[in-house]
């Protein structure tokens, strides 16, 4: 988001590099969705499709040595975090050369040199491991932060209560980031969970913001407040975000228990685009950036699909590690 | 004879369980109004309504534990854990409370709970979604374990489980649920603690549950063909096993092959391999050979993962190993 006293030239730079980053994890999410259909990603694959802006935004505050842990739904996390292309197409095609060497797959996408320390097939485990994170970074006193980003289902767990109640305790730097699409899985949140955040977090002394999941503009704008404030030693802070999710929980879910006339949240490419039709960028330099990333999304699939397949042998090598005597 | 889908058999079992007795209840996760993950609950919700059908939040260490408080209170709860790997979550109410209420409290804590739960490999799900944890439950004194092979002993066993005083860790196979096999045309119920023979031999002993079965038993056929009879035992219930058709058909044969998905090391096949070498050891004319998973969480790719877990192939060169002819 535009900083207090940046110059109008860095404000149309963010809004552009959102606008990047948002079409980038758009179109690989888009290329998966088509991959999967045709059996070259195997497995089970949930696509953020529609949310994307909470992981960019989120990430726009970020530095790269702060840590993230997701989720099942962390495509958009990994890649608003830096993690490259090939490593990542290749890691969902089962390639040698994939960031997890094909052996997590979409849900265990992890690049730790760029501080994403893991999607997650575990709901709720990205909170204690964020909160650890956390706790390393305040005893190195690097004056990094942990996001740890979940779902509205994940609220049910246990452990969101446990590591609210750690992380204020000890004052972490902490930002929890809640993605509320609505779902969680094949049921409507709202039957799941009988408290709303606000007052979760202030049952803890946690801050708290709520924004709309959908606009990137805001979600930055909400996540660098509590980032300051996290980064200054104040605990953990916790930003609500409302959304929606496009596809079904996973990749050929039928989604019949889902209701016909759901309203879908604001297109977070559109509400971008908008922002960058005020500053006087049109169609056409919108168009250009487009077939930049398709160039890239293409070129990183190719290189994935060029790429030895995930190795066997190599995997006892990393089952734990035996003393070099 | 008429054929039936393995998670359609165990759909059967929680019906007439239910439609039997009242105290039968089912709690989990989008199981309800989604009918489960799999598919196993659906239709159970219209049946029996939300009081018994019970669709809960992501909570597993919560509803496990009121899984045990309810089954303490009058209830037989049947819960669902989607799937194996999430068992993690309900740790504590399963092994420091289930499994010891009876023993703890002398004997006044009947805990007739049961959790059902798929494991296994082969949908590319990775580490985290396709564990086999079977023997981490079977290490514990108190809980019983049920690991059916096809849709008739899916019925038969999952009828007992329910019906069972104390509590009992029902595991079935994802890769199951939409294989047909033959069921009897009155579904019998089937009691814990008995295994099957299910292919006479006399030169070697393979024991199996689960999925693997069906390795055992395709790998017994091929070595018939070369003139090598084998035995096939499926051990249905883990915990408590059936120690003395074991030890029968060693007794004859000579020779054990032990299949299981799970990983070999500190396994079910170890227990087994250890108390034949005990109290077998007179009959055995071979080396006991564990066919199972190496020392290594299951892999994402396709092809790693097909070769991390045990084939028809790993299954005959075990046996032949064992009877010296490799
Ligand atoms: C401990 C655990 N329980 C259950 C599941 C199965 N599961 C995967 S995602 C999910 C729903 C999560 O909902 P939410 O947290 O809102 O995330 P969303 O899918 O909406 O992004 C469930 C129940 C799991 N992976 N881990
Ligand atoms: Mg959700």
């Amino acid at each position: 988001m535009p900083r207090q006293g940046a110059n109008a030239g860095d404000q149309l730079a963010q809004l552009l590099r959102h606008y990047e980053q948002l079409l980038t994890v758009r179109r690989c999410e888009e290329r998966l969705q088509r991959l999967f259909a045709e059996g070259e990603v195997p497995g089970f694959i949930h696509l953020s499709i529609g949310q994307e802006a909470i992981s960019v935004g989120v990430m726009s505050a970020l530095s790269d040595s702060d840590t993230i842990a997701s989720t099942h739904r962390g495509h958009g996390h990994a890649l608003a975090k830096g993690m490259p292309l090939e490593g990542f197409f290749a890691e969902l095609l089962a390639r040698d050369s994939g960031v997890c060497r094909g052996r997590g797959g979409s849900m265990h996408v992890a690049d730790m040199s760029v501080g994403m320390l893991g999607a997650n097939g575990i709901v709720g485990a990205g909170l204690s491991i964020a909160t650890g994170s956390a706790l390393a970074h305040k005893l190195k006193r690097s004056g990094n932060i942990a996001v740890s980003f979940f779902g509205d289902g994940a609220l049910a767990e246990g452990l969101l209560h446990e590591c609210g109640n750690v992380a204020a305790l000890m004052k972490l730097p902490i930002l929890l980031v809640c993605e509320a699409n609505g779902w969680s899985e094949f049921s409507p949140a709202d039957r799941q969970i009988a408290f709303n955040l606000a007052d979760w977090s202030k049952a803890y002394g946690i801050e708290y913001r709520k924004a709309d999941g959908n606009d990137v503009l805001a979600v930055a704008e909400a996540a660098e407040v509590l980032i300051h404030a996290v980064r200054d030693g104040e605990g953990p802070a916790l930003l609500e975000c409302t959304t929606s999710r496009w596809r079904g929980h996973f990749e050929g879910d039928a989604q019949k228990y889902r209701p016909q006339d759901e309203v879908q949240g604001r297109d977070p490419l559109e509400v971008a685009a908008a922002y960058l039709a005020r500053e006087g960028v049109g169609e056409q330099h919108l168009s250009q950036i487009s077939a930049r990333i398709d160039a890239e999304v293409e070129a990183a699939i190719a290189a994935a699909r060029a790429a030895p397949p995930a190795n066997y042998e190599s995997g006892f090598a990393d089952v734990y590690t035996l003393s070099a005597g | 004879m008429a054929d039936l889908r393995y998670g359609a058999a165990i759909s059967q079992a929680l019906t007439d369980a239910m439609a039997e007795d009242p105290s039968v209840i089912v709690m989990g996760e989008d199981i309800g109004g989604a009918g489960g993950s799999f598919g196993i609950t659906r239709g159970l919700l219209d049946k029996f309504g939300p009081e018994r059908v019970i669709d809960t939040p992501i909570s597993e260490a919560a509803i496990a534990g009121m899984a045990v408080g309810a089954a303490m209170s009058g209830l037989k709860p049947v819960l669902e854990i989607m799937f194996m790997d999430f068992v993690t979550l309900t740790m504590d109410a399963l092994v420091n409370q289930a499994a010891k209420a009876r023993f703890m409290f002398g004997g006044q804590g009947s805990v007739p709970m049961v959790l059902r739960t798929p494991h296994g490999g082969g949908l590319s799900a990775g580490p985290q979604h396709s564990q086999c944890l079977e023997a981490w439950f079977a290490h514990v004194p108190g809980l019983k374990v049920v690991c059916p092979s096809g849709p008739a002993n899916a019925y038969g066993l999952l009828r007992s489980a329910i019906a069972d005083p104390d509590p009992v860790v029902f595991i079935e196979h994802k890769g199951l649920y939409a294989k047909k096999g033959p069921v009897p045309d009155v579904l019998t119920v089937i009691p814990l603690g008995q295994a099957a023979t299910l292919r006479q031999g006399d030169r070697v002993t393979v024991v199996s549950y689960g999925a693997a079965v069906a390795l055992a038993l395709a790998a017994a056929g091929q070595m018939a063909d070369e003139g090598v009879s084998v035995e096939v035992i499926d051990l249905q219930t883990i915990q408590p096993w059936d120690e003395t058709v074991v030890l029968a058909s060693l007794a004859k044969t000579g020779h054990l092959v032990i299949v299981h998905e799970a990983v070999e090391a500190f396994g079910v096949g170890a227990e087994i391999t250890a108390r034949m070498a005990d109290i077998g050891f007179a009959h055995l004319s071979g080396p006991i050979i564990r066919v199972g998973a190496p020392f290594m969480p299951v892999p994402f790719a396709a092809e790693l993962e097909a070769r991390y877990r045990p084939s028809v192939e790993r299954v005959v060169t075990a046996i032949r190993k064992t009877l010296g002819k490799e």
